[in-house]
């Protein structure tokens, strides 16, 4: 006998329709079948939406930081035991910064920074935000643009003059939605000029907000507002990602050096490699992804065995119907199809709906949270795939028990 | 149809030869048909008497190509049945065969329609939809239930449901049809209702072999074997044949065959 007319296309389309007849006769009962594989499935493409959105606004914000960035923090990494902060203890000099790019060939652009609290007061308002002390090369470093005015120059660093350069947090809050280029703002009383506005650059990879601050030449802060001599970091812009590591060394010998340290001591300083951070991050959300996906994976199993204990159910309640299809002449593969497509059917449908209902919660999710949610075909299609998969795999065992039924105690049974 | 089908005299159409079988229960030996050779011809109508252990369903069971036998042989219009596999077996059910159980065995909340149509979904190669639709429509006609189509089981008396029963047997054009009590939950003028539908089927010359338990009943066939303990003890053709049709017409009428419903 041929047994491949018998799972011809049409002949699977008239079992599918007897398959799913039997599961609408059991409308709540197929529901909560096919509950375990919503779950399982919803979780999976919300899971996977916020994972690849998570790992795309961290890839986004470690770019946004600029290119081929290292960043030297003033302190050591630890203190006598006791992390006291990057830019904590003051070592860092503007003649460290000069000797850096003086001495290392292979760096495009340094800029030193200094970073203070203060009240700004302008238009009549007052807000509480930082004053970071920059260089001219600081936007083309961090990859920054503005949205209206100019940047300082180095002439204006040199004389430490008092211009600033606001973000759009801050500008919001002191002069509403108006251009505040040419406005004055007073930094601890101390009046400085508008001269450019920076575009928008939204969290960093903190969480802290990027665009409330605003930058002034970092002499100005050094001599105008704090009176410190020490920087809190310099950044560095290397011109080859090739050589990140090796102007990365070279720095800190140059520093050590600088700094009179002594072999075996600590170093007083701290510099962080851009894509160092960036793979780190990268590593943690790829182990919160697999983490995630376990747990949708552990649900989805047991939507299967769900599935698996329904059929089982449904085979011994019907004992007598498939005794019946097996009399009349039901070929056992034509039964061990019905009750596949019957499980598959479950579980296919539990994945739509949980395909479905993973992309509404991703987006819900992503905007109560402010998550960025990425959902790719990949995933939906892995979502459709897995749950086909759980159906066929936990209704395989159930199905062959029907098709293996002796017709004459199926048919006698109560 | 099935295209070849042996219509030679010298091979009878069922052929029973040295049937034995045996069922193992635990360290227990059940013989439940010990030896039996028969021969039925196409065309006759034969009851199968016994109590309950005389080994009849199991004869039965094995007519019905449902049950293998342990031993000797069972030849259907020359076929070797004991030959076949599962799944050949269930070809050859479809094509050749049709049951009428005492259970009625319909499926419940499906319509009378569609459950005579059941057998014609297992043909290979496939029917089309509209093609079994309407020899399923043609088959309860004949049962007298043309009107009776959409009605679910549960919307049909006893009588009416062993009917569509028969009109599932009846939808694939069987050569043989078995009937395992078919009246026993019936009352008695339904009973002689589906007598007079068995013979006029038998009239039309499909082989009918039927277990009951009544002798009136047996009364309605050809020929009337009886078994116990597993063996044939007696075969006889009965000289009077009840003639269904003919009772009913001199019953009175207490419902009429084709009325409303009554549980």
């Amino acid at each position: 006998m041929n047994t491949l007319a018998q799972f011809s296309p049409s002949r699977v389309w008239l079992t599918a329709g007897i398959a799913f007849r039997a599961l609408g006769r059991n409308t709540l009962r197929s529901f909560l079948t096919a509950l375990g594989i919503i779950i399982g499935v919803s979780s999976v493409v919300a899971m996977a939406a916020i994972g690849d959105g998570a790992q795309a606004s961290i890839t986004s914000k470690v770019a946004a930081l600029g290119q081929n960035l290292l960043t030297v923090f003033s302190g050591p990494r630890r203190n006598g035991g006791v992390n006291s902060g990057l830019g904590s203890s003051s070592t860092l000099t503007i003649a460290d910064a000069d000797a850096l790019v003086r001495e290392i060939p292979g760096i495009v652009a340094i800029s030193p920074e200094v970073t203070t609290p203060a009240q700004l007061v302008a238009n009549g308002r007052n807000w509480s935000s930082t004053v970071a002390g920059e260089s001219p090369g600081y936007l083309a470093i961090r990859n920054w643009r503005l949205a209206a005015g100019t940047m300082f120059t180095e002439r204006e660093v040199r004389s430490a003059s008092r211009v600033a350069v606001i973000g759009s947090k801050a500008s919001h809050e002191l002069f509403g939605p108006v251009n505040p280029v040419g406005q004055t703002v007073r930094i601890r009383n101390i009046p400085f000029s508008v001269i450019g506005l920076l575009e928008s650059k939204g969290a960093g990879i903190g969480g802290q907000n990027q665009d409330d601050r605003i930058l002034v030449p970092y002499t100005t802060v050094m001599r105008r507002i704090t009176g410190d001599r020490y920087l809190r970091s310099i950044n560095i812009q290397v011109r080859d990602a090739a050589d990140m590591e090796t102007v990365q060394e070279q720095s800190g010998l140059l520093l050590r050096q600088r700094h009179r340290l002594a072999a075996g001591e600590e170093d007083d300083f701290n510099i962080f490699n851009q894509k160092e951070v960036a793979e780190t991050v990268d590593s943690v959300t790829s182990s919160i992804k697999l983490l995630l996906g376990a747990v949708s994976g552990i649900s989805l199993l047991v939507g299967g065995i769900g599935i698996m204990n329904i059929m089982l159910v449904s085979v011994t309640e019907r004992t007598r119907e498939i005794g019946l299809r097996i009399a009349v002449g039901a070929q056992p593969a034509a039964i061990r199809l019905q009750f596949l497509l019957e499980a598959v059917g479950l579980s296919l449908s539990g994945g739509v709906v949980g395909v479905v209902l993973g992309v509404v919660a991703s987006h819900l999710i992503g905007r109560v949270a402010g998550f960025d949610i990425s959902i790719s075909r990949g995933s939906v299609a892995l979502a459709f795939w897995v749950s086909f998969a759980t159906g066929a795999f936990f209704g395989f065992y159930p199905a062959r028990r029907a098709a293996a039924l002796d017709p004459i105690e199926a048919l006698r049974h109560e | 149809m099935t295209a070849t089908r042996s219509t030679s005299a010298a091979t009878p159409f069922i052929e029973l030869s040295r049937l034995c079988r045996t069922y193992v229960s635990g360290e227990v030996k059940v013989h439940a048909v010990r030896d039996v050779s028969l021969t039925i011809g196409r065309g006759d109508f034969v009851a199968v008497m016994g109590s309950s252990g005389s080994g009849k369903s199991t004869l039965m069971n094995t007519l019905g190509c449902l049950d293998r036998p342990t031993s000797g042989s069972y030849r259907l219009d020359g076929v070797d049945v004991d030959g076949l596999d599962r799944s050949a077996l269930a070809h050859f059910r479809n094509h050749r065969l049709g049951f009428v159980f005492q259970g009625f065995h319909l499926l419940p909340r499906t319509s009378a329609l569609e459950n005579v149509e059941l057998p014609l979904l297992y043909r290979v190669p496939m029917i089309p939809a509209s093609t079994r639709r309407s020899q399923a429509r043609s088959a309860l006609g004949r049962v007298g239930l043309a009107e009776r189509l959409d009605h679910h089981p549960s919307q049909l008396s006893g009588g009416q449901q062993q009917r569509v029963a028969i009109a599932r047997a009846l939808v694939t054009q069987p050569d043989l049809i078995l009937a395992d009590e078919p009246t026993g939950n019936l009352d008695t003028r339904t009973s002689i209702e589906v007598m007079a539908l068995f013979q006029d089927l038998n009239a039309a010359g499909i082989t009918i072999v039927m277990v009951t338990h009544e002798p009136d009943i047996a009364a309605f066939c050809h020929r009337t074997i009886l078994m116990r303990d597993g063996r044939i003890v007696s075969d006889t053709r009965p000289s009077a044949r009840r003639d269904a049709r003919r009772e009913l017409a001199g019953l009175p009428v207490v419902d009429v065959p084709t009325g409303p419903s009554e549980p």
